[in-house]
């Protein structure tokens, strides 16, 4: 096992990305234009790139497998965007909320890089107010904050329940304004399929038209993977049905490393599942559990009446009522982080105190909240001896003006009035922290590979802080990308167009084309979906919120044994040249297969409990995380070998923490 | 619960396209439209009949990409929902349900149910943007003060999420409620004003371009739109390019 | 991309004349059902004094070319915007449920002013034409003035029930195309106000009801009487 080399510039941890931006190597304008650039997705940190390094003078082609770069899923991202500006005076600064990060993401992020993601986040809130987005603001006109998951300072702007949107469409619109100049040439419902490495550089991708289906060879001197997460290896999550890892275990399989894959934040607050062919799960924004009382029944006789339809949640008393949350963490109550607040929801259904059909869900409970407004509210309206039902009203009316949007959205799926009755929640897969290994500079173990956003791993440990996402996306696209890139392309200068003609592409092409026409051909009966569902079930039921050596011997076992049947069974209908969603998805659920593999293997070998990975074996005798910062303090990244995803080999990335102390989180 | 449907199936641009009518039972009340569809597609896969090709990406009703035309309307029968987020309890068991693409001469068919909608895209380009580039020296977020309805104005025009419904339902198939949304979040903006009047001339410019229809104000986009934009927009709009028109050289 | 086309050939060139030439033959209907209303009270000095009056006044005869010219381009541009309308989808739905979201009235305003035009050239025909090029009986007044009959003619034309009822159903149908259009005009020119434009809309409402059924009690009421 060898030691990865980040780049971490020298010096004093709040001078070192002033000093680096200082040091580094420029390209003249004349010469930029001399460069080609390939950015993978258009999301926050696509978008933004491709934007930024356009305007810089770089020709830039960019891709998405969408109908339009504005479609990317960081647009439903609902809660909003930390930035250290200090406007609440309430003591923030770059310093704060570097800390809370690192502290957030259970030490297992690199100190640099998130010290560089709090001192760029001031900028981007100047950056997308200048590009006219819509941000709240209070009746003074200044910007208004929020607070969020468990930081003790205001510093989450947003907009509405639609920051993501917002945002994505503030990067869409200077992105547009570059496909307008023909600084960006855009290729819609493009998919990468692989990547062109020549003499050891990332030169290119193979990209399939998904309309017309052919494949198509795109150079470049350097190529920017920001292709978002991998949660739908998952199935279900609250990813969107196109989320995908296929560009990212491309370029793993030709040599970029994959860091911490096994990281992954389920969120606490989604919409249970509700039957088998359920799609997609929908995310209740987190600031629900501001108000919100999260509670199972303490007998378990209560919870089958529920479950059964016999008894209603609104027949039982408070006494009869388990706040697990409140009672196992007095000290934060129903808001404690994310990863903690999912493993206790799992702790109760898993004994039995689930409350819908499947078990698998709990309530969310605003009757105390709508009690305590609507008090509160006939106080201020001077009302002395109100009704219940005026209280009722009046508190209902408080809670409507702060959620509307959310509980109208929980309407909508689940048919059912949340102001009457308790929401119901289960914990779903949401986002994933591991991603590509990246150095300081975001470069991959290729050489002139990038990667940007959630698709790599850097800022969040091993668990994200809500509202840091679209930061993260945003700093990698419009602040930090644009040196760096520029950085490796200055060596490049001389090197001119790079020919599509080389043995490479056409190796890669083929590569891409076999595998396709493998699936097409492929004699069996299953459609590829059913795959899919069943290693989502492996994954989540193994490699979820609780993970065991046994459990992870066996997800290895069960997928190495799916994807065999996979390449037996599957069927694939349609042609290769044409538009043909099935083929698509065949190729998506390949890669996933070889990644979930992957991520039981990193979570078997990471023998602690930090963040959203949770080893059974790992854990206090209340049940909390124990995680071993002796043994563990690193950064796992694996380099695959022998063409067998299993085969993968670990390389560790030491963490080196100067600047923060590594203590244990607790919440009660 | 189990339905008839008559899904329009066309094989591309230049087919002629028909509707064909299948059948599909299993079907929960707590499945969404779009999951409805995924039951069919997987029975079609068995049957060896080449499966219905849609749009659809985030499936919660934000990413704008999932069409239909249900029963006669956008996104059919619901009110301020996606096709993503309409459920089949709307439906009676035993209801035939007419699927058709979003239809206009700008919004060419791709295959069956999927069309092209990235004239919206060239609009955009046209000018839905301040031309403010990259950089880590701009003026405070704070240092301009934006009344806050205003503020809250421009947030629900820009809630579009391009999905097209209102092109798809207007009765001419125009893209003013899309163009003036765009138009509108600017123009209430102080960011927006330096480019203002460009932006209007350059946008309306472009949409006459990809063959939309003329507005006659007939309000039915507002009501199938699923973000709830106003014709507002639209008029603000027309006052936009009115008093630009009148007064540019 | 041209500048100087704001104000012509655009899509939102050819609403704003829509709107303003409808506006503005509002207010001709205005004139026009004042003048016509002695025929309720059987004033004959004063309708033949009206008619005379439209067509001799130096101002209101430039005004009528203004009018004319109007007419001409509501209904020329009405059938430009209709005809690229259709044009924008070429291929109709086999389901299009349009009462779901939109007034019908709103959604026939072609029909709607293709019907008003054919009733105005037969209007035209039967009562301007004749005042102008055809014969009308002369008629003099208490002090002697020569007028040009217009009343006489007017009463015999709608003695006939099926030119009354032709006047009625006519009426119905422009009620129903200012029923959309009056407000509809403000929205095109962007007249737009959350104070006024729901006043603005009950004004409309007002208009398409009244002023049509005035004229249409006209030929009723001589019909009946």
């Amino acid at each position: 096992m060898s030691s990865l080399n980040a780049h971490i510039p020298e010096g004093p941890l709040a001078d070192k990305w002033t000093h680096h931006k200082a040091k580094i190597p420029l390209v003249s304008p004349a010469n930029k234009r001399r460069l080609d650039v390939i950015v993978v997705g258009t999301g926050l940190a696509g978008s933004a790139a491709a934007a930024s390094l356009a305007e810089l003078g770089y020709n830039v082609k960019a891709f998405c497998f969408q109908d339009s770069p504005r479609r990317a899923h960081s647009i439903a991202a609902q809660g909003g965007i930390n930035a250290a500006k200090n406007y609440q005076n309430d003591g923030d600064s770059t310093f704060r909320l570097f800390y809370d990060t690192i502290k957030g993401g259970d030490y297992r992020s690199r100190e640099a890089n998130v010290h560089r993601l709090a001192e760029v986040s001031a900028s981007i809130i100047d950056q997308c107010v200048a590009q006219g987005v819509p941000f709240a603001r209070d009746y003074g006109g200044l910007l208004d904050n929020r607070s969020f998951g468990g930081v003790q300072v205001s510093r989450t702007f947003y907009a509405k329940g639609q920051t993501g949107q917002q945002l994505l469409l503030g990067a869409y619109s200077a992105l547009s304004r570059q496909v307008a100049k023909g600084r960006v040439q855009m290729f819609a419902r493009h998919e990468m399929v692989e990547l062109v490495v020549v003499d050891g550089k990332a030169r290119g991708i193979i990209a399939r038209d998904l309309v017309s289906g052919e494949l198509e060879r795109h150079s470049a001197h350097a190529v920017l993977l920001c292709t978002g997460g991998y949660g739908n290896v998952f199935y279900l999550s609250t990813n969107a049905m196109g989320s995908n890892v296929t560009a990212a275990w491309k370029a793993h399989r030709k040599g970029a490393y994959m860091a911490n894959p096994c990281f992954t934040q389920i969120h606490p607050t989604c919409i249970p599942v509700s039957g088998h062919f359920q799609s997609k799960l929908t995310l209740m924004s987190e600031s629900l559990r501001n108000d919100g009382r999260i509670w199972v029944p303490k007998k378990k006789e209560d919870a089958e009446a529920i479950r059964s339809g016999k008894k209603k949640p609104t027949d039982l008393n408070e006494e009869d009522r388990d706040y697990y949350l409140e009672r196992r963490y007095p000290a934060f109550g129903n808001l404690v982080p994310r990863d903690v607040a999912s493993r206790a929801a799992k702790e109760r259904c898993d004994a039995g105190f689930g409350i819908n059909k499947t078990g698998e869900a709990v309530y969310l409970d605003f009757a105390s909240a709508i009690e305590r407004y609507g008090k509160e509210d006939a106080h201020v309206q001077g009302i002395h001896h109100p009704t219940p039902e005026k209280i009722r009203a009046l508190g209902e009316a408080i809670v409507e003006s702060k959620y509307g949007n959310l509980f109208q959205m929980y309407e909508k799926i689940t048919a059912q009035n949340p102001y009457k009755t308790p929401m119901m929640i289960y914990p779903a897969v949401h986002y994933t922290m591991g991603g590509i290994w990246v150095d300081y500079n975001l470069m991959t173990t290729v050489p002139g590979l990038f990667a940007l956003g959630e698709a790599n791993f850097s800022d969040h440990g091993a668990n994200r802080l809500g509202a840091s996402a679209l930061m993260q996306g945003l700093a990698d696209g419009y602040f930090v990308a644009p040196y760096t890139v520029g950085t490796y392309l200055a060596d490049d200068i001389q090197t001119g167009k790079i020919s599509t003609d080389s043995p490479e592409f056409a190796e890669a092409e083929k590569t891409a084309r076999d595998r396709m026409e493998g699936f097409l051909n492929s004699n069996g009966n299953t459609p590829v979906e059913v795959f899919h569902r069943e290693l989502g079930k492996i994954m989540w039921d193994q490699c979820g919120m609780a993970r065991s050596e046994t459990g992870l011997k066996k997800a290895i076992t069960d997928i190495r044994a799916l994807r065999e049947r996979f390449y037996k069974e599957v069927k694939v209908p349609g042609k290769m040249h044409e538009m043909n969603p099935e083929l698509d998805k065949a190729g998506r659920v390949a890669d996933f297969m070889e990644l979930g593999e992957l991520m039981c293997l990193d979570a078997l070998s990471r023998e602690e409990s930090c963040g959203g990975h949770f080893r059974e074996e790992h854990q206090s005798e209340e049940g909390e995380a124990v995680r071993r910062d002796d043994d563990f303090a690193y950064v796992a990244a694996w380099e695959f070998a022998d063409h067998d995803p299993g085969k993968a080999k670990l390389h560790k990335e030491d963490l080196v923490f100067e600047n923060v102390k590594l203590i244990t989180r607790s919440y009660k | 619960m189990k339905f008839t449907l008559n899904v329009w199936r066309q094989n591309g641009p230049q087919d002629k396209g028909r509707m064909e009518t299948y059948q599909v039972d299993q079907v929960s009340d707590d499945m969404s439209f779009l999951e409805m569809i995924d039951v069919l597609n997987e029975q079609l896969i068995h049957q060896n009949i080449d499966p219905v090709v849609f749009d659809h990406d985030c499936r919660e009703g934000i990413c704008g990409m999932c069409s239909m035309f249900i029963n006669g309307e956008a996104h059919g029968p619901g009110r301020g929902v996606t096709t993503c987020q309409l459920h089949m309890r709307e439906f009676s068991d035993g209801d035939t349900i007419t699927i058709e693409p979003f239809r206009a001469k700008a919004f060419p068919i791709i295959k069956d149910l999927m069309v092209d909608r990235s004239a919206f895209d060239r609009i955009i380009q046209a000018g839905g943007f301040v031309s403010v580039n990259t950089s880590g020296n701009l003026p405070d977020a704070n240092a301009t003060r934006i009344e806050k309805s205003h503020a809250d104005a421009a947030f629900d025009a820009a809630t579009c999420i391009g999905c097209g419904a209102c092109v798809a339902t207007c009765k001419n198939a125009s893209a003013m409620l899309f163009t003036s949304a765009k138009v509108s979040q600017f123009a209430l903006l102080p960011q927006g004003q330096v480019e203002a009047s460009e932006r209007v001339l350059h946008m309306v410019n472009q949409m006459d371009l990809e063959g939309f229809g003329n507005c006659t104000n007939t309000g039915a986009c507002e009501v199938e739109c699923p973000k709830g934009i106003s014709i507002e927009n639209i008029a603000r709009m027309n006052r936009e390019y009115l008093s630009v028109s009148l007064t540019t050289k | 991309m041209s500048t100087s086309r704001g104000l012509f050939g655009t899509s939102l060139a050819r609403k704003y004349w829509m709107a303003l030439t409808g506006l503005f033959l509002c207010s001709f209907l205005v004139v026009h059902l004042l003048g016509n209303l002695p025929l309720l009270t059987g004033n004959q000095e004063a309708f033949n004094a009206y008619a005379h009056f439209m067509t001799t006044f130096p101002l209101i005869k430039a005004v009528s070319y203004l009018l004319y010219a109007s007419i001409l381009l509501h209904s020329i541009d009405g059938l430009v915007l209709a005809r690229q309308n259709m044009a924008a989808r070429p291929a109709g739905y086999v389901k299009y449920n349009g009462a779901a979201n939109a007034n019908w009235s709103s959604r026939n305003m072609a029909l709607l002013g293709t019907i008003t035009l054919l009733f105005l050239i037969i209007h035209l025909k039967s009562f301007w034409f004749e005042m102008h090029f055809g014969f009308v009986p002369n008629w003099t007044d208490a002090e002697g003035n020569l007028y040009k009959d217009l009343y006489t003619i007017t009463v015999a034309a709608f003695q006939q029930t099926w030119y009354a009822l032709f006047y009625v159903v006519a009426m119905l149908g422009l009620g129903l195309h200012l029923w959309h259009g009056f407000a509809s005009a403000f929205q095109t020119m962007g007249w737009s106000h959350p104070r006024y434009t729901p006043m603005i809309k009950a004004l409309g409402y007002g208009f398409a009801i009244m002023v049509p059924l005035l004229f249409a009690s006209i030929p009723l009421y001589i019909l009946l009487t």
